[in-house]
This record gives C-alpha cells, structure tokens and sequence, in this order.
C-alpha cells in the first residue's frame, strides 16, 4: 500500500534498497513520468489535463480491477472486452420504453452470464483459464455484434450524465465516471483485503492443492471471482458506451484485455497468482496513459510510442521479476 | 592422493551472512576434507541451508571467505559451483517432474547425435546403466512424476553423484526414502568416500550420524558450537550440543517429546472408518478413534499410511467404505465436509499441501477458519487477529510478527503455522501425517509433546511417523499397514519397534513375490 511508499527509512544497504524500489516501482516510475512532464509538458499540471487523463483511464482501470483479482487466482481472463461489446449492444435495445436502470441491469446480468460460464468451465470443468477465456472472448463478441448488428447512435440524458456528466457541490464538481472509478476501486480493496472471499482467492492462487486440504470453497470462490471481473468489464461497457453514445460492440473494449493484464502485472499482481495489488494495479493503469499521453504530446510518432510502451512494460516486469518468482 | 588430507575439498573460513539486519550465520567455519562424510547439524534455524547455499554460490557471503581445493572462490551462481565440481542435493526435489527420469539424469548436458538433436536413445540406455546400483529398476523414459517421492530423491541423488563432483552436498537425502532406499544411498556414499569425494550431509536423524559420518559440526542460532570426529561424540552429548542444553535435563526427557501413556477412554470411538477400499491403493482399512486415543499407523513408505489419512479426510478418491463422526456419516470426497465434521488434516507434504507460501501467518493460520471469523462474508480483524495471537503464542511460533511471510519461517515453524490452522477449527479429530519430518530435534520434541496435551485434552489424534520411535512412544494403539492393507492392532505392552517391525517382516515373507527377492538380495 502507499502509506508504506512514503517512509522509506534511511541507513538500508543497497539490495534493500533494490527490494524497496521493486516493491514500489510502479509509484516511483509514475513520480518520475509526473517531473518529467512538469519540466516539459505545456500545460500538463492544468486541473483539466489530469481530469482528461483519469477520465481516460476509467474502462482500464475498472476492467483491471476485475483482471488483478482473477490473476490472483493464478487464472486470466481475457472474455473482458467482448464483455464490454456486449453490453455495448444492450444498451440500445433496452432505451425505448423502458427505465434505463433496465439496461443497466440488462448488461450486468449479461455480463454475470459470461463470468458464470468462465468460471464454470475453470472451476468445474477443470479447462485452462486461457483457453476457457480465448472461448468467451471468440464468442461473446461475435453473439454482440450479430445481436446488435450495427452502430446504433443514440441520445439519453441518462446515459449523458454517466458518460460526460459531472455531481457534487458547485464548489468541488467531480465527473460522474471518476467518482463511479473510484468507488469500484474501494469496492475491490475492501473485497480483496476484509472478506473471506478476498483471502480465499489469493490463498487458491499461491497454493491450489493445500487450500482443497484447508477446506477452502475452491470452486465456489473461483466462480465469484470470475463473475466479479465479467461485471467489472460489464460496468467498463457501460461507462465506455454513455460515453460515446452509441452501440458499437464491434469496436468497443478491443485491446482492453492486454491492456488490463498489462496494469496488472506492471502494478505487482505475480502472474502466477497468490498475490493482489489493487492500488498498484490502479497506478499502473495510470501510469500506462500518462505515457502514451506524453509521448503524444513530445510528438512521437505513433507507431514509436506502441514501441516505447511496450519496451517499458517489459522492462518493468523484468524490474519486478524476483518478487514473485513462482 | 597425498594432498587430499592436507587440503580441504571445501571449506568455509569465518563466514558471515545476515538479511535485513538479522544474523544467519556468524562467522562460521567448516572444513570437508576430501574422502571423509561431515555432518552438518543444528536446529531449523541454526544456519545450515543458509551456510549450504554461501558454499554453492546461491548466496554471496557478507565476510569471510569460501575455499574449494585451497583456492579462494567466489561462485556467483549455483551452476558455477556445480561446474567446478560441487554437487547439491536438496531436501525438496529440483527435478523436472513432467519429463522423463532419463531425460533428468542428463538435464543440462545432454547428449547429441550427428544432427544436434539430443540423443534420446543414448540417455535411455546410460540411465538404464546409471540407475542400476541404486537398484531402481524403472522404466526411465516414464515421467518423473509418474513414481514416488522415495524413487524420484534417489533419482536426484543419482544424478548429482553422476556429475563428476569432488564435493557432494546432501540435505535430508533419507527423507523420504524407504529403509531399504536408504541402504542402498550409504552404499553409494561409502563408494564415494573411498574414491576421495567430500560429502557433506545435512541429516535430523542422529542415528545416520553416527553410522554414516566421520566428521560432525553443530550449528547453533547462527553459530558453530561444535565440529570434531563423530567417534569423540555419545548421542547424548550430541542432542545436548544441538539443543544448547544440560546433558542431564536432556536425558530425563528421553528420546521423544512424548509422555508415557494416555487416558486410554473406553468412551465410543470418534471417529470410525470402515471398509475403505481403493484398487491398488487400500484394501478394505478400517480404523477407529476415541477421544483422547493417540492411534499410530505404523508402515513403510508406500504402505498406505498417507493414503489412510486422506481417505478418512476426504482428499482421496475412495471405491467403497464409510467414515463418521461420532455416528454421523461424513460426506465422501470433501475435504471442506470432513473439516465440518470435526476432522483436521496436517498433510504430509509441507510445502505442496499446506503452506501458502506467499501469505503471512496471519492469513495461514486463519485460512480454514476464516467462516467463522467472519460476518456476511467480512473477515473481523479483531476476532482474527485473537485467534493468530493465541496460537503463535501456544505453539511458540517464532516470527518478527504474524506479518511475516510463511515461506521466511523455518520448517519447524512453518509446521507449527500448518497446526495453529487446523487446532482454531476446534477438530475433534487430528490426523497428523508425518508431523515432525523435516524439523529440528527442539520444534519435535515440543510438537510431540502438544500431541500429548491435546490428547489428554480429549481429542483422538492419528499419528502417522516414519520414525518408528515415534509412532511407538506416541501411540496408546498402532495400526499396522502393508500394501495397502491392516497387518494387525497391538496396543499397550506390545507396542514396541521391534514388535512392529516382525509384523511387517513376517507379512512381507508371506507376500513375497520370487522377482522381489532377486531385487533386493541384500535384505534377509
């Protein structure tokens, strides 16, 4: 957590230190990204650039959320974006004559559905996450598109507010999405860290076999987990559709699984499970935009900016390796 | 040959190592003379793995200086030491469980044919020849994990001695060997003392001590309290050194940490499994437990100890049979239903069945008992935080904090986290499966002797021990296991080795087969 980042006591011997960085690597990598942009970013320190960049990052960081707790299991989820497309194609259909909280439903349910049969087929079926996942991921997105058929523009206050829309007193307004972000967030921290679930899924990840002996509900708590992370993803379909007010499940969430796993890994969640880093997970998935954001604004080309990203992501899981070495 | 005496193979000169801030080993010395066997004892936790891995280049010393050959060296890597000729069997097993034994033994340095494809018919007849003084007669191209834990340790062990090495390391190599494994591992260790290789051997069992080893050297808290020749040394004198005790409070306290019975109840028994069969694996065991009844089952390896305890537990695929608790019929194939009907496991297996190793103690100790600990699906940290508390304090874990990582404790203390899990369920049953493997002379005696509070408390604990004096010392009743099926029930009086050991002796004449005997002449 970062209460620990900010008392790094002094008088350690330098391998300490190196464990200290690795632990913390994602909030310094940021600090670092944050001081270069004040000393060469026009207009980064504005308050609208960081509203811009938080309100971009919300689909990531609310399917990350899901993804984080899922490879904690040691499983990994990669259905979420189709899950995003489908509720990409609910939404219109559920407009007209009925209250939009239908739709909303509509889509949870829906992405319910999809968790339901990830983790049956993991749990129960004892089927590879990837490959259970690589199925939901063909599938759901395809049923979303043939369910929906074509881009369906649509204009609703409702869906106006959580898309753009912003709450609070005159005096502290706050967008909708962001707020909606960070509650999602204090949702999963509190699932991950106070609840029984939360204990069991990272015990599943770090040792499968001895949690069966401890009599923990394996099955039980795989399922929940992947129906946590299709709902997350169904939430990040309905944020990311009241944004651009329109049904486009052929476009929506596409990438948004690599992206998600990549703030995962990046933020400290150990691929190979036992392990949830939310706030890390959270920062990680800021830290990505920022620097795609910065390299945008230094004016590097596009395809140089995919290359630069990915270096640094590679480079950071090197950074981390050793602390979740199996 | 004249200088191997005057040079050390190995040595460590006042070595030093700490992590963050905590000493491990405090300017230690150790010197392995080629051609000799040294002991290298001392209590989890006195700094034997941590002086092992300076002394293969896992870990780099603070101070002090390692010596191979007489030259000063600096490996920065365990495959540097393993090149220069040093050679390190672990406790656990560092072999690729999926692939086959041959494809093992030759793991790194594989032979290749005129294509430079490896050469798979080769390694299968080498490990054909290799194998054979081992007598392990396996089909060697079947996956590693297809054979038992005992086979695949001498497979580790054979590979290691293969290399070409001039120092063997051996931490707890008999630890999941079979009697007759083990005979055939001191063969091999007396063929390569006399061909002048340093063996280091890292051992619990003071018995193999005395048998095996020329030198010992006692480790302490971090310290070297003892080194000299074994024949200096009573096993007594020994324990004493270990423990840092008075000789005379340890002779009273005997060999095992055990009491000398228990209030053998003539109550209804417990727990009652009946009938339990599994092809090829049991044959109709059936065993009872009453409350405050310490039963032992008592076996070889392979007999069907552990495959008892997890069919009683649930965690073992069963044909036919019945368990319950005190009357009640416990649902079969769940572990979670035999933990709700008051029956706790200790598994055999440490560190792939029981500790999570990446959580605290805190989140180990409380993982099975997290239900009720908790309200509508949130964990109280209070009623938690008690119930780590009262049990690192009962069992004496030793830890910073119970924040501390399980896989940062030592094996004795990671035991006693696996037993504070499963005593906060309150069981009424305790199987306990090989409960002191693996842990210091210091951590058994005190796990032995909370076996004996629980049972006089009235739990009825199944005790299963390779050790046969402790199955004999702890047990009111022992259960006898060959092939998967009960020899027979002694209690009392007639519980001693020697009474145990005839009874499988005399069922293993029986069942002898005429292939058997030309396996193993060397037994009677």
């Amino acid at each position: 957590m970062s209460e620990a980042a900010v008392s790094a006591p002094a008088g350690r011997s330098g391998a300490e230190w190196v464990a200290w960085l690795r632990e913390r690597g994602v909030y310094v990598a940021l600090a670092l990204l944050i001081l270069f942009n004040l000393a060469f970013t026009t207009n980064f320190a504005t308050l609208g650039t960081v509203r811009l960049n938080l309100i971009q990052v919300t689909p990531i960081v609310v399917v990350s959320l899901g993804m984080a707790m899922v490879i904690g299991t040691g499983g990994i989820d990669l259905s979420v974006g189709s899950v995003m497309a489908l509720s990409s194609a609910i939404i219109p259909i559920y407009l007209v004559g009925y209250n939009p909280w239908v739709s909303i439903a509509m889509c949870i349910l829906a992405g319910a559905l999809v968790g339901l049969l990830n983790g049956f087929m993991v749990a129960v079926l004892g089927i590879q996450p990837i490959i259970a996942t690589l199925g939901t991921f063909t599938a759901v997105r395809a049923y979303a598109q043939v369910f929906s058929g074509r881009l369906r523009e649509f204009r609703n206050p409702f869906y106006r507010t959580i898309g753009s829309g912003d709450v609070g007193p005159s005096f502290a307004r706050v967008s909708l999405r962001i707020l909606i972000m960070v509650i999602l967030i204090a949702v999963v921290a509190v699932i991950v860290r106070k609840t029984t679930l939360g204990r069991r899924l990272v015990a599943i990840g770090g040792n499968r076999r001895a949690s069966v002996l401890a009599g923990l509900p394996v099955r039980r708590t795989l399922i929940s987990v992947y129906v946590l992370c299709a709902v997350l993803a169904s939430i990040a379909g309905i944020l990311e559709t009241a944004r651009s007010s329109a049904g486009i499940p052929g476009k929506i969430g596409i990438d948004l699984e690599l992206s998600a796993i990549t703030a995962v890994v990046v933020g400290g969640t150990a691929l190979a499970g036992g392990r949830v880093k939310v706030l890390g997970t959270v920062f990680a998935a800021i830290f990505v935009l920022v620097l795609q954001a910065t390299l945008v604004r230094q004016n590097v080309r596009p395809a140089a900016t995919l290359m630069i990203q990915a270096t640094i992501i590679v480079a950071a899981v090197y950074f981390q390796r050793e602390r979740g070495t199996r | 040959m004249e200088t191997t005496t005057a040079v050390a193979a190995l040595a460590a000169r006042k070595v030093s190592k700490r992590f963050l801030g905590v000493v491990a080993l405090d300017c230690v010395s150790l010197e392995l003379r080629a051609g000799e066997v040294h002991a290298l004892i001392g209590e989890n936790g006195a700094g034997k793995s941590t002086l092992i891995k300076v002394l293969t280049g896992v870990y780099r010393a603070d101070d002090g200086q390692v010596e191979y050959l007489g030259n000063p060296v600096s490996f920065t890597a365990p495959r540097e030491a393993q090149a220069a000729g040093i050679s390190t069997i672990y406790q656990e097993i560092n072999l690729v469980p999926q692939v086959s034994v041959a494809r093992n033994l030759f793991l790194g340095r594989e032979p290749t044919n005129a294509f430079g494809l490896i050469d798979v018919g080769r390694i299968n007849r080498e490990s054909v020849e290799i194998l054979k003084p081992f007598g392990i007669n396996v089909d060697v191209r079947r996956p590693l994990h297809e054979l038992g834990l005992g086979i695949q340790q001498m497979v580790a062990i054979a590979r290691a001695v293969q290399i070409d090495a001039r120092v063997v390391i051996m931490d707890e190599p008999t630890s999941s060997l079979e009697p007759r494994e083990v005979d055939r591992l001191f063969a091999t260790i007396d063929r390569l003392r006399s061909s002048g290789v340093g063996i280091l051997y890292v051992s619990h069992k003071l018995d193999e001590v005395f048998r095996m080893c020329d030198t010992v050297t006692v480790l302490r808290d971090g310290k070297l309290v003892h080194t000299g020749p074994v024949a200096e040394m009573t096993r007594l004198k020994l324990v004493a050194t270990m423990l840092g005790r008075d000789m005379t409070e340890v002779s009273q306290h005997g060999v095992t940490g055990f009491s000398e019975s228990h209030s053998s109840a003539v109550a209804e028994p417990t727990l009652t499994a009946h009938g339990m069969s599994r092809r090829h694996v049991l044959d109709d065991v059936s065993v009872d437990v009453r409350p405050g009844e310490v039963v032992g089952l008592a076996g070889l390896l392979g007999s069907g100890r552990s495959e008892t305890a997890k069919a009683i537990f649930g965690a073992q695929q069963l044909d036919g049979g019945t368990v319950s608790v005190q009357g009640k019929p416990v649902k079969k194939g769940s572990p979670a239903a035999a933990i709700a009907a008051g029956i706790a496991l200790l598994p055999e297996d440490r560190k792939a069945e029981g500790i999570i190793p990446a959580l605290s103690i805190r989140d180990n100790i409380a993982l099975a008992a997290l239900p009720s600990l908790s309200r509508g699906g949130f964990v109280s940290d209070k009623k938690r935080d008690a119930i780590v508390e009262t049990f690192m304090k009962r069992l004496r874990i030793k830890a910073h904090s119970a924040d501390q990582l399980v896989q940062e404790l030592s094996g004795g203390n990671q035991q006693k986290v696996l037993l504070a899990r499963m005593l906060c369920l309150n069981p009424k049953i305790l199987i306990l499966d090989e409960p002191t493997r693996g842990i210091d002379v210091g951590a058994k005696a005190e796990v032995q002797k909370l076996v004996d509070e629980l049972a006089q408390d009235g739990l009825g604990v199944l005790l299963i021990s390779s050790e046969l004096e402790e199955v004999v010392e702890g047990s009111d009743r022992v259960v006898v296991l060959r092939d998967g099926a009960v020899l027979g029930t002694i209690r009392g009086d007639e519980i001693t080795e020697d009474r145990i050991m005839s009874m499988i002796a005399d069922a293993a004449i029986e069942t002898q087969h005429p292939t058997s005997t030309e396996e193993n002449p060397v037994d009677e």
